[in-house]
């Protein structure tokens, strides 16, 4: 068994290229060193070193975040790469990739000629490698972690040296334990390796033995290659097309049992289903829907379908016949085997769900939504509607206090309607106001409500006068009762002739 | 003889029911406004469009608990004539904006699918079902299925219709709603919502009755509106004052 191990470096592209670069985390509340390149290392800064400290020996140092999500996923991605030489792949987090080449090597002119493509291949991305062969998975990775940087595989009889010559670091143990094996004067795998295994095993354990004989060769353990998981996509043609409505949803429904049994060997549940219908002269139909909540079940997702197909504006015409039906699943979501609650709660969100599926389906997601609160004065921005069908648990709004009437109107014109008013000028209230070509007396009023405009939001806001006109609010009652909510655009400091609007309704 | 005994009859089903608050319309309303019911609600006049909405969603949320969503379906056309709808206003008047669903359908026809649809799921607290105008296809047929959905899943419906005469229908209860001048505040603020309601019809129980409710929010109930501060109106023929010795001139008369 042979094996590689290329070590990551990463290096932003527009960095000038004398300035070292290091990625900092933040370990118990300080800056840390995470990573560091080549520059940097070579004026002496590691990893481990506080941030402080470095700014303190080198002034002009670049510094970016470390994301640690980024790497895994980047060396992830490396990994299918590899894929290309051989099937068995894995990942050693944080920077090393290891490759079983054992039945794939002499497609690429043996081990030499691996290394060799391989090392180009990195070269080409721009990453930083060191790459080694041996015969055991784990004495690659010590190799090509720890030992001076040969290329060319080596022989047999060189690698047992070169494996000797490694320090006990690689058995991966405890640190005490290192100190306590450096302490009683093995310092190699080599003097290790000399020592009788039960005196080893008795002082720091099974798990030191096991990963020498690894190290050594005696032991051999396989790696769990990275594997892909197979797209859901499930497909059916006919020899004759078909083009009977009640063939073609039978077929239907036995894509989805299909499918529904692959979901649930893989414990997910699909929340969005394509169905394309492939015509036999070549037209393709193609309907999709989403549902809230990860589902297996057929029943909901053929009612879900009915109701797609009823919204189309053309009727789906099968023609001469459809000659191929895919049924695709490209979202999906972890979903456990569900547990029947005695309280039917679960029951009651399902149905609930389900409901908001089929009106979200039929409606149009946009026009079932929840509202959501924002946060800006300004009452014509001051709520989102979200698609029901996105935002799934209930949103919170804030209780308004006790003892309060509704300081905020039921309904919002959109836009304001424009009134005329008699008040007293300048910051007087409305006495009467006209809407709608009738004339309303004021009874009871509330105010002024001084809400300013979002100055921040305008290009040059900040100069007096160019912020925006403040809006000056009343509650006003009429003598009918109705109670409405105007605003005076503008103070008369701002403007000149201030117009009135009438924004809402209250109940 | 009979030898397998008769099947005792199930009891009827009893009929949920939510005290309003007011000991006089709980009284006509045979304890209170059933669950599992239509219920509707006229408003004749485009401007008490906000009266008789907030009626509505008072009740809903009276009737519902504050675990359950409610869903608000409304015709495009009143979101065009009567505005967007505000969940702080709705919070205002005590309901949980957030667990509720606003939905937008095109025509009436989606209005009765979509509400029959939601009726049937159960798992709501209300329905309210909005409409402005004349709608013709809100008929006897359409209102009967709504209410024996209803019926079934035991969620109250209430269709909300504006700048609408009342139609016969299936309804339970219905209500005529329009503003009424509220108590004001200190400082002649305006004050809690207030309704003039009128029991247009119900079904087995009085009706032709009205009331003056004002909401209060906070204890999700009604209560019988105090009479305004207002002094009382004048009787037609009668002098305001009494003519005594040395009678003075007869007061000015208060505007109603």
């Amino acid at each position: 068994m042979r094996s590689q191990d290329p070590a990551l470096g990463i290096r932003g592209t527009d960095t000038p290229p004398d300035a070292p670069l290091v990625l900092v985390a933040k370990v118990k509340g300080a800056m840390v060193l995470g990573a560091v390149d080549a520059d940097a290392r070579a004026l002496g800064l590691v990893p481990g070193l506080t941030l402080a400290d470095a700014r303190a020996r080198i002034p002009d140092l670049i510094v970016a975040e470390m994301d640690a999500g980024a790497d895994r996923h980047w060396l992830q991605r490396l990994a299918r790469h590899c894929a290309g030489w051989t099937p068995l792949v894995t990942t050693v987090p944080p920077d090393g990739i290891t490759l079983d080449i054992a039945g794939a090597d002499h497609l690429f002119g043996g081990e030499a000629g691996l290394l060799t493509e391989a090392e180009e291949t990195f070269a080409g991305l721009g990453m930083a490698v060191r790459l080694a062969c041996a015969a055991t998975a784990e004495a690659a990775q010590a190799l090509a972690r720890h030992a001076p940087l040969p290329i060319a595989p080596l022989s047999s009889a060189d690698e047992r040296e070169a494996i000797r010559a490694l320090p006990v670091a690689v058995l991966g143990l405890e640190d005490e334990a290192e100190i306590a094996l450096r302490r009683a004067g093995l310092k190699t795998i080599g003097d290790v390796a000399v020592r009788p295994a039960a005196a080893i095993a008795a002082r720091f354990g099974m798990a030191a033995v096991t990963a020498l004989r690894r190290l050594t060769g005696e032991e051999q353990a396989p790696i769990a290659p990275l594997v892909e998981p197979e797209p859901l996509h499930f497909e059916r043609r006919f020899a004759e097309p078909v083009g009977h409505q009640a063939a073609v949803a039978g077929c239907f429904l036995d894509l989805l049992r299909m499918a529904a049994e692959a979901l649930e060997a893989r414990g997910l549940g699909g929340r969005r289903f394509v169905l394309t219908l492939f015509r036999s002269d070549g037209a393709r139909h193609r309907l999709a829907i989403e549902t809230g909540l990860p589902t297996r079940d057929p029943a909901p997702v053929m009612r879900l379908f009915d109701e797609r197909i009823a919204a189309l504006a053309d009727p789906l015409d099968p023609g001469f016949g459809y000659d191929r039906i895919t049924l695709f699943l490209p979202v999906t979501e972890p979903l456990a085997a569900a547990q029947p609650q005695l309280d039917g709660a679960t029951q009651d969100s399902e149905a609930l769900a389900e409901l908001i599926d089929r009106l979200s389906t039929r409606l149009g997601p946009e026009n079932l939504c929840r509202l959501a609160p924002r946060d800006s004065h300004i009452p014509e921005q001051a709520q989102l509607a979200l698609p029901a069908i996105d935002a799934r648990a209930p949103i919170r709004w804030p209780t308004p206090p006790p003892g309060q009437p509704p300081q905020r109107p039921l309904f919002l014109f959109d836009p304001p309607q424009p009134v005329e008013v008699i008040a007293e000028v300048p910051d007087g209230p409305p006495h009467r106001f006209r809407w709608r070509r009738k004339l309303h007396e004021v009874r009871l009023f509330e105010g002024p409500e001084r809400i300013a405009a979002e100055w921040w939001r305008r290009k040059g806001g900040e100069a007096p006068g160019q912020g925006g006109l403040t809006r000056d609010y009343y509650r006003i009652e009429d003598a009918r009762g109705r109670r409405y909510w105007l605003f005076r655009h503008g103070l008369y400091e701002e403007k000149a002739d201030p117009r009135w609007y009438i924004h809402g309704l209250f109940a | 003889m009979r030898i397998m005994p008769t099947p005792c009859e199930s009891p009827a089903p009893v009929l949920l029911r939510r005290a309003s608050g007011i000991a006089t319309l709980d009284a006509a309303l045979g304890g209170g406004l059933a669950y599992g019911r239509l219920h509707e609600i006229y408003a004749d006049d485009p401007a008490e469009a906000g009266a008789a909405t907030g009626f509505a969603l008072a009740l809903a949320t009276a009737m519902g608990d504050g675990a359950r969503a409610a869903l608000w379906l409304r015709a495009r056309q009143a979101v065009r004539q009567g505005g967007i709808c505000r969940a702080d206003g709705w919070a205002d008047l005590g309901g949980a904006p957030g667990g509720g669903l606003i939905g937008v359908v095109p025509d009436a026809i989606a209005l009765l699918r979509a509400a029959a649809d939601a009726l049937r799921c159960g798992a709501l607290g209300a329905v309210i079902v909005e409409s402005w105008g004349k709608m013709r296809e809100l008929d006897l047929t359409a209102s009967r299925r709504l209410a024996l959905a209803a019926e079934k899943s035991g969620v109250p419906l209430f269709v909300l219709r504006i700048a609408a005469e009342p139609v016969p229908s299936a309804a339970q209860t219905r209500w005529q709603v329009a503003a009424a001048p509220s108590a004001p505040l200190p400082a002649r603020a305006p004050g809690w919502p207030t309704f003039d309601i009128t029991l247009l019809r119900q079904r087995a129980g009085p009706c032709g009755l009205d009331w003056r409710v004002e909401w209060n929010r906070d204890r999700h109930i009604f209560q019988e509106a105090p009479l305004s501060g207002a002094v009382v109106p004048p009787v037609a023929d009668r002098p305001l004052a009494q003519p005594g010795p040395g009678a003075g001139h007869p007061r000015d008369r208060h505007a109603a």
